[in-house]
């Protein structure tokens, strides 16, 4: 198993820091924005991208709920182990709100797919945005599109892409694995 | 660990600690799901559920069913009333021919302990014990753990005492199982007629006077006197009955119990084993063991589920 860093800590703060920018850029009224951010690898970044953003605005609440998609998933029986759920904790109303859902990495657009249907069962949002840190383009199996991008990388199937998230933010990165050739 | 380690669930006795924590952790995330304004999820929207009753049954019928439909499952009900049952056909080939209509999972409640367990030998699918004779109800003993651990965080170490009709329980035995494995100590009070001998074999100390008995536990889980399973007279009276093993507030009053979790499978007799006011008191969950119920048996029937495979 080789391993290569795609972003580094310092890399991923300035990316953080553009992302959280382009959000701003397009909302600038929090008033009816709310962050949902998808179990469980979503949530660290939802956290970061919402602490950015607090920072630019600093009078106005953020909301920020996380939400999980097992039961939503079309891969239940045809996958070996059950997936164990994680918390779904959204406590606001998200009807009528612009929602923005966050995911780590789009990958074949499957988690977003459940990710919408289990939003929808809390309400009817105006409308939904997407923000993904990693897009591996070419590998999508729904028509599935980011509005905001992290960064977009050309990785092919065998290769994982993860992101890890230290809890002091000392050491965050972006780490691309495949296997020997 | 995130798989059950059986393909059915015919008794507690089956399962292990690590089963029975897996299906509290994902019953813990259903019922946030049956607390959303849409109360359902599309899980197993491919699946088909029979829920095969060769006994009457209200709330754990009305519960199973209940979790079914939010779970997305297509759900087909059978009562031995309106069968061929009635006609001569045995269970197995009952069984098979709903099976043959590409039902994936059956929830059975038979009067004969092992109904399932001959079942589950004989035919192809995932079977869920929901009641077989004096044997066992897992669901209901999962239902009731998970309720005393959702107000008392740990089992580990806690005095659960069940009262009544010991004999003729499928609750009490499958509490045993369940609340032993979580960590907890189980005794037993009633009338020593009531009281299935060898239970002392099981770790559960029997206990005869009901005011030593509320003294040391932590939690009492009243049980119904089963008049319809006797086939004799085992105590002289209901009166009577209620007068040494029915728990009244007054009975707490004088232990000065404060802090007792007072549980009840249903239905309740009120007056008989529990006075009216205690059984809408403080100290009773259970109405909290009803809407458990339906978390628990999504998890159970979504976990076991997850082990089937969808055809392709």
């Amino acid at each position: 198993m080789k391993n290569k860093t795609l972003l580094d800590h310092t890399a991923l703060n300035y990316t953080l820091h553009r992302l959280a920018y382009e959000v701003y850029e397009q909302h600038t009224d929090f008033s009816n924005l709310a962050f949902i951010s998808l179990q469980p690898r979503g949530v660290a970044l939802g956290k970061r991208i919402v602490a950015e953003l607090e920072r630019l605005v600093k009078d106005q609440k953020i909301l920020h709920g996380a939400l999980d998609v097992t039961f939503y998933r079309d891969d239940f029986r045809r996958r070996e182990e059950v997936l164990v759920p994680s918390t779904t904790d959204i406590e606001f109303s998200i009807e009528g709100k612009e929602i923005i859902l966050i995911d780590d990495v789009l990958y074949t657009g499957r988690t977003v797919r459940s990710g919408l249907d289990a939003l929808l069962d809390f309400g009817r949002p105006k409308h939904v945005e997407l923000l993904v840190l990693i897009d591996r383009r070419f590998s999508r199996e729904l028509p599935v599109q980011p509005d905001y991008t992290g960064r977009t990388v050309d990785v092919v199937r065998d290769e994982r892409v993860k992101v890890e998230w230290t809890y002091d933010d000392t050491n965050n990165r972006v780490i691309l694995f495949s296997e020997d050739q | 660990m995130s798989t059950l380690s059986t393909k059915h669930l015919l008794g507690i006795k089956d399962v292990t600690r690590e089963d029975i924590e897996l299906i509290f952790k994902t019953a813990d995330n259903f019922k946030e799901v049956i607390n959303r304004p849409i109360k359902k999820v599309p899980s197993l929207r491919d699946v088909t559920i029979a829920n095969i009753f060769f006994e009457n049954s209200t709330r754990t019928k009305l519960s199973f069913e209940l979790a079914e439909k939010r779970l997305s499952a297509d759900v087909v009900n059978f009562s031995a009333s309106s069968s061929s049952v009635k006609k001569g056909e045995t269970l197995v080939d009952t069984v098979n021919n709903i099976l043959a209509m590409k039902v994936d999972m059956v929830v059975m409640r038979h009067p004969n302990p092992g109904a399932c367990v001959h079942l589950s030998r004989h035919v192809d699918c995932s079977i869920i014990n929901a009641g077989d004779g004096a044997h066992e109800h897992p669901t209901q003993a999962l239902l009731d753990a998970y309720s005393l651990r959702e107000k008392l965080g740990s089992l580990e170490g806690k005095k659960i005492l069940i009262v009544g009709d010991i004999l003729h329980s499928r609750v009490a035995l499958s509490n045993i199982f369940c609340l032993q494995k979580l960590g907890a100590e189980v005794r037993v009070c009633g009338p020593a007629t009531l009281i299935p001998k060898h239970l002392e074999e099981l770790g559960v100390k029997v206990m005869l006077n009901l005011r030593e008995a509320i003294a040391w536990c932590d939690v009492a889980n009243m049980l119904r006197i089963q008049l319809e399973r006797q086939d004799i007279q085992y105590f002289p009276s209901l009166r009577e009955y209620s007068m040494q093993y029915g728990l009244t507030r007054q009975l707490l009053d004088e232990l000065g119990k404060k802090d007792i979790i007072i549980m009840h499978p249903g239905p309740i007799n009120r007056g008989v084993e529990i006075t009216s006011d205690l059984a809408d008191s403080e100290y009773s969950i259970i109405l909290n063991q009803v809407e458990n119920g339906v978390a628990v048996r999504m998890s159970v029937l979504y976990l076991l589920a997850g082990k089937t495979k969808a055809s392709s």
